[in-house]
Parts: structure tokens; sequence; C-alpha cells
């Protein structure tokens, strides 16, 4: 009881986090980052993030993994395939942010 | 529609003193990545002609040509294989022949285009006529039965085809001669993750490039028989790779004088290869990874462009002294670069900035700048004639 308890004042604490490193992200960054999203990582996962050489992004099918796995393969890449680290581009809390983007839509418009 | 009534009452009145006859050598199209459409241009007027909208999904397009230049087919990534009447500007027919695809190549006798898909994995050849199918090749590899995705499609002399199997780690030579019966010669352990593969200029060899190790993987198809070796093997041993923002791409790479110019994966160079050898002659440190190696179409200069975060510069090789000559900055994203056919002028596609522009390849500077939404690959006519294009 006091550990699921402890669990939940943990995540509400780490929302309320989150939320504010969000508010954090610059509006035109916010619009970088989308393009990005689009065209840079498109490229291999396809505008419609449907997949190309990489594999699809669509919600459904992350579901499975948590968002610090997502958040580690985006910031660190996944070693013997074409994924790279985007470390050197994107930060923690710019990371966090794509992750709830990728959750959110099925499929761009 | 018009043009043939104008014809007609030429003939019924008998005093026209001309007919206008277009030609096509000229034009070419640009890709408009994000909206599905392309923008025919042409090369001497350096002018948009028409536009071609409802082309579905077209982020890593590429387009083939007719070998009378009337018609382009392009293919976008859905799945989607279009045919424009680029006189015309218009859509002409247009089928979805899988879900997500790769490019395609029009075979030698320009009769068949065959497509690249990643899903289903495998190639499917079509009437360049009708566009109906009239073969599919699925890229099935190993013993559980998988497709592989598949990558490097050209069209080869002999009316063949060659590809890659990207999950398969394979080649394979599909001679279509009959296409209701595709005889198909596989090469198998060709290497690891096989990004993309070429063919040279005169159909001789075919080369896949390897991301998962390095070194590159060569068929000559004058002895087919004797199978694949690895070439580049040693290349970069024991040093860290870079991250790679974008894949390189292997298509119209440049073979200038017994050397041939590819990009280097994981390392900001471009690497020399001496044809007659097959080993590495060279290398020439560069501004990124490398992207297209681009040769001009006399050999002189060499132009590459670069992936993220370096893809806002363009740099210029001279083949004579093996350096860098000339640094462009056109803008972020630079995604392409397309010769005129005879070199004179070069058009680059600007997708950040929504611009083509078009440079003298002589002095550099910029002759003419073209709106465009977000451009991405150009292909003008003069591909039609080329092998492997």
């Amino acid at each position: 009881m006091r550990n699921d308890a402890l669990i939940v004042v943990l995540a509400l604490c780490l929302s309320a986090f989150s939320t504010v490193l969000f508010a954090d992200i610059r509006s035109e960054r916010q619009t970088e980052l989308l393009y990005l999203l689009d065209h840079d990582c498109g490229s291999c996962h396809g505008m419609t993030r449907k997949g190309g050489l990489g594999s699809p992004l669509l919600p459904s099918l992350l579901a499975e993994r948590s968002d610090d796995a997502l958040a580690s393969i985006i910031l660190d890449g996944i070693p013997g395939t074409p994924m790279p680290p985007w470390r050197p581009l994107i930060n923690v809390e710019e990371t966090r942010w794509l992750v709830r983007i990728l959750r959110n839509k099925e499929e761009k418009p | 529609m018009i043009f043939l009534r104008i014809i007609a009452l030429c003939a019924a009145v008998g005093a026209c003193a001309s007919v206008e006859y277009k030609g096509s050598g000229d034009l070419g199209v640009i890709i408009e990545r994000a909206v599905g459409s392309v923008l025919i241009v042409n090369t001497t007027t350096r002018s948009k002609i028409a536009r071609v909208e409802g082309l579905g999904d077209l982020s890593h397009a590429s387009a083939v040509y007719s070998r009378d230049e009337h018609y382009v087919y392009v293919f976008g990534r859905d799945g989607g294989l279009s045919k424009i009447d680029i006189l015309a500007g218009k859509l002409v027919n247009r089928v979805v022949q899988g879900d997500n695809a790769i490019g395609g190549a029009v075979s030698q006798d320009g009769r068949l285009i065959a497509v690249s898909n990643y899903t289903p994995g495998g190639v499917r050849v079509f009437d360049a006529e009708t566009l109906k199918m009239v073969a599919d090749i699925p890229a099935v590899y190993g013993t559980e039965g998988k497709a592989s995705k598949t990558v490097g499609l050209v069209d080869a002399p002999g009316r063949r085809f060659v590809f890659t199997l990207y999950d398969g780690g394979e080649i394979w030579l599909a001679d279509l001669n009959d296409p209701a019966k595709p005889v198909i010669t596989k090469y198998k352990d060709i290497g690891s993750l096989p990004y993309d593969a070429l063919i040279t200029p005169g159909g001789h060899y075919y080369i896949a490039g390897l991301f998962g190790e390095d070194g590159m993987a060569l068929l000559d198809l004058w002895k087919p028989e004797a199978g694949v070796t690895r070439i580049l093997g040693d290349y970069g041993k024991g040093s860290e790779k870079l991250p790679v923002y974008k894949m390189p791409h292997l298509e119209g790479w440049a073979v200038v004088d017994g050397k041939a110019f590819v990009p280097a994966v994981g390392r900001n160079e471009v690497l020399i290869i001496d044809t007659a050898t097959w080993k590495q002659a060279g290398s020439i440190p560069v501004h990124g990874q490398p992207i297209f190696v681009a040769a001009r179409p006399d050999g002189r200069h060499i132009w590459v462009n670069f992936a993220l975060p370096n893809n806002d510069v363009i740099q210029i090789i001279d083949v004579a002294t093996n350096s860098v000559v000339k640094e462009l900055t056109p803008g972020k994203g630079v995604l392409h670069m397309e010769f005129t056919p005879r070199g004179e002028e070069v058009w680059v596609s600007v997708r950040d900035i929504d611009r083509v522009l078009v440079y003298d390849t002589a002095d550099f500077h910029v002759v003419k700048e073209l709106p465009a939404d977000k451009p991405s690959g150009i292909f003008f006519t003069s591909r039609a004639h080329r092998i492997g294009l």
C-alpha cells in the first residue's frame, strides 16, 4: 500500500516536473523539433511514420515500450542498426517531448 | 485535345504555316516531397512549366523516364507508381502497387518498370505502357520464409534488373526476358545491412554499400558466375564511426578516369577507389557525412552534399587535385543535385528554404532561384538514355 502511494506521488511529481520542462522548450524550438521529426526522422521512418528503412513509429507499435526505453533509443541509437544516437542534436527534455508527440498521433494528417 | 483541334482546324483551312512540335530533352521533374506533387521544369528557360498533384506520399520519391522522354514514372513511398506525360503536364496512370516502396528502374528496352518494395519486401515489375503487373518477385530469404526489404534496384543490360536484400544480405540478378518466368540468380552472404547499391555507367559492375560492416560488395556482370567479392573491407578498421543521420545514396556515383568516388559511411570522407583493382586509392576529407557524390558530366568536378547537421553545405572536389576547391552554402536541407545534360549548370534542391537553386558550374554563381514546396529529388530527361538511372 505504502509503496503504491509512493509511486503515485512520484508519478505526479514527475509529470509536474515534465510539464515544467516541456514549457521550457521554446515554441520556435518545438517547431524545429516537429520539422526534424517529419523530415529527418521521416527520411527513414516515413513522413507519415509508417516506416521505411527504419521501423514504423505508430503509437500502437510503440505502446509496448516505456517512455524511458523510447527516449533511450532516440538519445543513444540502436548499435548495429542505422538508428543513430541523436544526443548531439537533441537534449533529454526535447526527447521526452518528442516521445509524447509520437505517442499521440496514429498518423500524421 | 486543344492541340488536336488546332491541327484539325489547320488541316481544314490548309493555311497554317507550321505546327509547333515540342521536344522534351531539356525537361525534368522536381519532387515536392511533403505535398505529393511534382514540378515539370525546363532547363533551357530555367522555369516551371507545370505542376502535377495528387501523387501520394513522395518522401524519398524517385523517378525514371520512358526512352522517348515523353513519360516519367514516379515512385512514391506509399507504393504509388505514377505515370506522367511531361509534355502535357498530366498524370496519365497511377497504381498503388505495394504498401511501402523505395524507388524503381526501367528496363533496357523501356518496356518494363520495376519497383523496389519494403512492404511487402521484394520487387514487382510492370508493363510500362499499361502499368499492369507482369512479375512479382518476393525477396524471401533464409529458412523462416521472411521477405526482405529491397534496396539498390537498377536495370542492367540484357533486360535484367539487379537489387539487394537489406535484411537478407543478398544480391539478386533477375532476368526478365520472359516476364512470366523471371530467372533469378541469388548471391548470398554479401555482407551486413547493404543499404543501397549502384551500377557503373556501362552496366559492368554492380556494387552494394554495407552499413553493418566496412566495405562494399561487388558483382561483375560480365562474369556473374564468379560471384560477389568484397572490396574496401579494410577501410577504416579500428576507428570509431561517427553517427550517420542520413543514409548515403549510391545512385549517380562518380567514375572518372579509372577512379570511382564514393561516400564513406560514418566518416567525413569521400573514398577514392581504383576501378582496375577495386582497392582504395585514397580519401578526401570533407565537411560532413557525404550523401550524394555526383560527378559533373565532364568528370572534372565532383559535387558533394551532406547529412544532418551539415546539410546546408555543398563541397566541390576537383578531380585533378583530389581536393575541395569550393564550398557553397545554399541553405539548410540540401537534398539533391542534378546536372543539366552536359553539365554547364546544376539544379540543387534546398528543402528548408523551399527553393531550387540553379548554379553555373564554372563560376558557381546562382543563375536562378525557383520556389518549390520542400523540394527533394530532381530528375532530368537525360537520364532516359543512361544505364542504371
